[in-house]
């Protein structure tokens, strides 16, 4: 296994990450355990997997969890269907279960030959016990394949990232297993390094009246989703696009529906900071 | 000092095992630490498993490691490991050299200062905190300025746990609708349900085991079963948690997972009649509600449980005197612990006050929770518990 210095990870070009992530996910990285990242919608949990992929230099896996998603997809799937179709129409060798089985995300990983990042996406999404059912595997980092009598073990154990949007709790057991980092939300500071990691070119005018709207418009009390940061940029986009100066940002707020998603949230804050 | 920091992270509710404690150890061993700050970070990040108690990290940092110098910490890590580490970068002498103040004296000074600052600082000559001309901080101009391991971002652990910026994610103080929901959402009750269906998947599956014979698998639904029925107290004592009372209802009647949900309003406490809407005074006799709840409904009250006496001990109670019913409040949730058997009673009011005579009165009666995210917690899990309970004795 290739071993990789304790300071791998500091962020990448397009990726702002602050000292405490960096340390967090460099502990990760050397305790060999799964780093679990929660924080606000939008605040870059999933680009942060790939930002870590980048500057470790490894391919990134992505499991994406569904409501519907269960442990053992992650794992393997045996396609008897085609194994049927094949033995009664021709075609492929029958006699030969293996060429059946189809690793998941998990599996993969496990099986490459490179260390590789493996993302579990949006882990929250998925039933209350799915963590739980991953315990053993992610501990040990191998599984059986009842079908082969074989044990799929990692040959490189996995970098894992894990990201969590907080929808459901998550048991205690699988917790104490991870490395846990919080995205705060980005300071004004950090907010405008990461703008400029987007937009390189913006006038400084436009990049200071917009970030002290957002920062007024997420102050708004009772607001039911505060714009995050993903919001931001799309709005800047928006804003860069029309061609708006710093002066038609600070009388009004254009676009706003690009900031707030849900009317009751728009109608709020139109009567609140009159706009 | 560090098996302190151990047992004081656990004494403010941070729940660490000996996982995460060696974990932790793992960490230092493998030279993951420099410094205090990233002690500091790091064990949170493996000690504490979510943002919520962050606060009582820092709480419990501050206790452990306030008035404990960066030399001194080394010294303890050293011990602590067993396993030599760099020489501190900081001994006292150098330190007193450097800064012209003698370590004590700054000591007192920057202890002094956290007593009395308890918000963040940025700027200014007096604080604690970042780019300030405070000989304390980070990133200041001072001539004899504090400065820890030079450009870190945030300066000293200490200083950092001091700031406690976490404390508004704190569970037992702040809660809005999404949080309540994510409580809710744990309690279910999983069974199938309803008549039989062709379940496609297992009967392809069971029919391609079979090498083509078919093979048909009939399932039931899972479905969640658990009926919840919310009793509110609209009372005016009421009034100031108003919002909170608000938040739990949407969250409870958005959530869709209910077998079924019905909610109630009363006044003070449940007599011979009860509240539909509370607007138009739409109101049902509480006998019907025994007709209308199958006994495996979880009834959860909401109020602040606080009346006169005899509110809660009168024969038919404050407000129906005139229907000639003789059942007392009292009597009243009596019958409803009877009836169902997972009764829980949410309090908003501060725990201190739980000592007033109809609190102590009602929880005697009905298990009460105060109505804050870790009381919504442990009454969830009460409800959970009562129910597996049940489900294994019968």
């Amino acid at each position: 296994m290739s071993e990789l210095s304790f300071d791998a990870f500091s962020g990448t070009s397009s990726y702002i990450a602050d000292e405490d992530l960096a340390r967090d996910v460099n502990a990760a990285v050397a305790l060999g355990r799964p780093l679990l990242v929660k924080g606000e919608p939008g605040t870059g949990k999933t680009l942060l997997a790939h930002a870590v992929a980048e500057a470790l230099g490894m391919e990134l896996l992505t499991w994406q969890i569904k409501s519907t998603t269960k442990a053992q997809h992650g794992l393997y799937h045996y396609d008897v269907v085609q194994r049927l179709n094949d033995s009664r129409f021709g075609g492929g060798d029958v006699s030969n279960i293996r060429h059946y089985i189809k690793l998941g995300t998990l599996g993969r990983a496990f099986a490459s030959d490179e260390r590789v990042v493996l993302l579990i996406d949006e882990i929250d999404k998925a039933d209350i016990e799915f963590p739980n059912d991953l315990l053993h595997e992610l501990d040990v980092m191998t599984f059986h394949i009842h079908e082969l009598d074989e044990t799929v073990a990692a040959k490189h154990r996995p970098v894992v990232v894990i990201t969590s949007n907080a929808e459901k709790e998550l048991p205690d057991a699988f917790l104490r297993r991870c490395v846990f980092h919080y995205i705060a939300f980005p300071d004004r500071g950090l907010m405008e390094r990461i703008i400029r990691v987007h937009f390189p070119d913006i006038e400084q005018e436009l990049l200071e009246a917009a970030i002290v709207r957002f920062y007024d418009l997420r102050a708004v009390d009772g607001l039911r989703k505060k714009p995050s940061t993903s919001e931001l940029i799309d709005w800047l986009f928006v804003l860069i696009r029309g061609g708006l100066s710093a002066a038609d940002v600070a009388r009004s707020v254009p676009f706003l529906g690009t900031l707030l998603k849900q009317e009751a949230d728009l109608e709020l804050t139109r009567r609140k900071l009159a706009i | 000092m560090f098996t302190d920091f151990l047992f004081s992270l656990r004494r403010h509710g941070v729940p660490v095992g000996t996982q995460e404690w060696l974990a932790l150890h793992r960490a230092l061993q493998q030279g993951l630490v420099h410094d205090d700050r990233d002690l500091y970070g790091l064990g949170r990040a493996i000690l504490v498993h979510t943002e919520a108690r962050f606060d009582d990290y820092d709480l419990a940092f501050l206790e452990t490691f306030e008035g404990v110098d960066t030399s001194q910490l080394r010294d303890a890590l050293k011990r602590w490991l067993d396993d030599p580490l760099p020489p501190p970068d900081l001994t006292p002498e150098a330190f007193e050299q450097l800064t012209g103040m003698s370590l004590e004296e700054l000591q007192r000074r920057f202890e002094e200062l956290l007593r009395e600052q308890d918000e963040r600082h940025d700027g200014g000559n007096r604080w604690i905190g970042t780019g300030g001309t405070s000989p304390f901080g980070n990133s200041g101009r001072a001539p004899q300025g504090f400065r820890i391991q030079g450009q870190r971002g945030g300066g000293r652990a200490g200083q950092v746990a001091a700031l406690r910026r976490y404390r508004n994610y704190r569970t037992d103080v702040t809660i809005d609708v999404r949080q309540f929901k994510v409580a809710l959402r744990a309690l279910r009750n999983l069974g199938r349900e309803g008549p039989e269906e062709l379940a496609i998947d297992p009967t392809v599956e069971k029919t391609c085991d079979n090498g083509g014979e078919i093979e048909l698998v009939f399932e039931r639904e899972r479905k969640n079963t658990v009926r919840l029925a919310l009793l509110m107290d609209a009372g005016g004592s009421m009034a100031p948690y108003t919002q909170l009372v608000d938040r739990l209802f949407t969250a409870a009647s958005e959530i869709s997972h209910w077998k079924s949900f019905k909610h109630y309003f009363f006044h003070n406490c449940v007599y011979s009649r009860i509240y539909e809407n509370i607007e138009r005074l739409e109101s049902v006799p509480t006998a019907e509600l025994f007709r209308r709840h199958p006994p495996e409904t979880k009834m959860v009250f909401v109020g602040d449980a606080c009346m006169a006496a005899w509110e809660l001990t009168a024969s038919g109670g404050l407000l129906s005197l005139w229907d000639g019913n003789r059942t007392s409040g009292l009597d009243w949730l009596h019958k409803f612990r009877q009836t169902w058997k997972d009764c829980i009673w949410l309090n908003p009011e501060p725990l201190r006050y739980w000592q007033h005579e109809t609190i102590s009165a009602i929880g005697q009666v009905i298990p009460m929770f105060p109505l804050t995210l870790d009381g919504l917690s442990d009454a969830i899990k009460h409800l959970r518990r009562g129910t597996a309970l049940r489900s294994r004795a019968g």
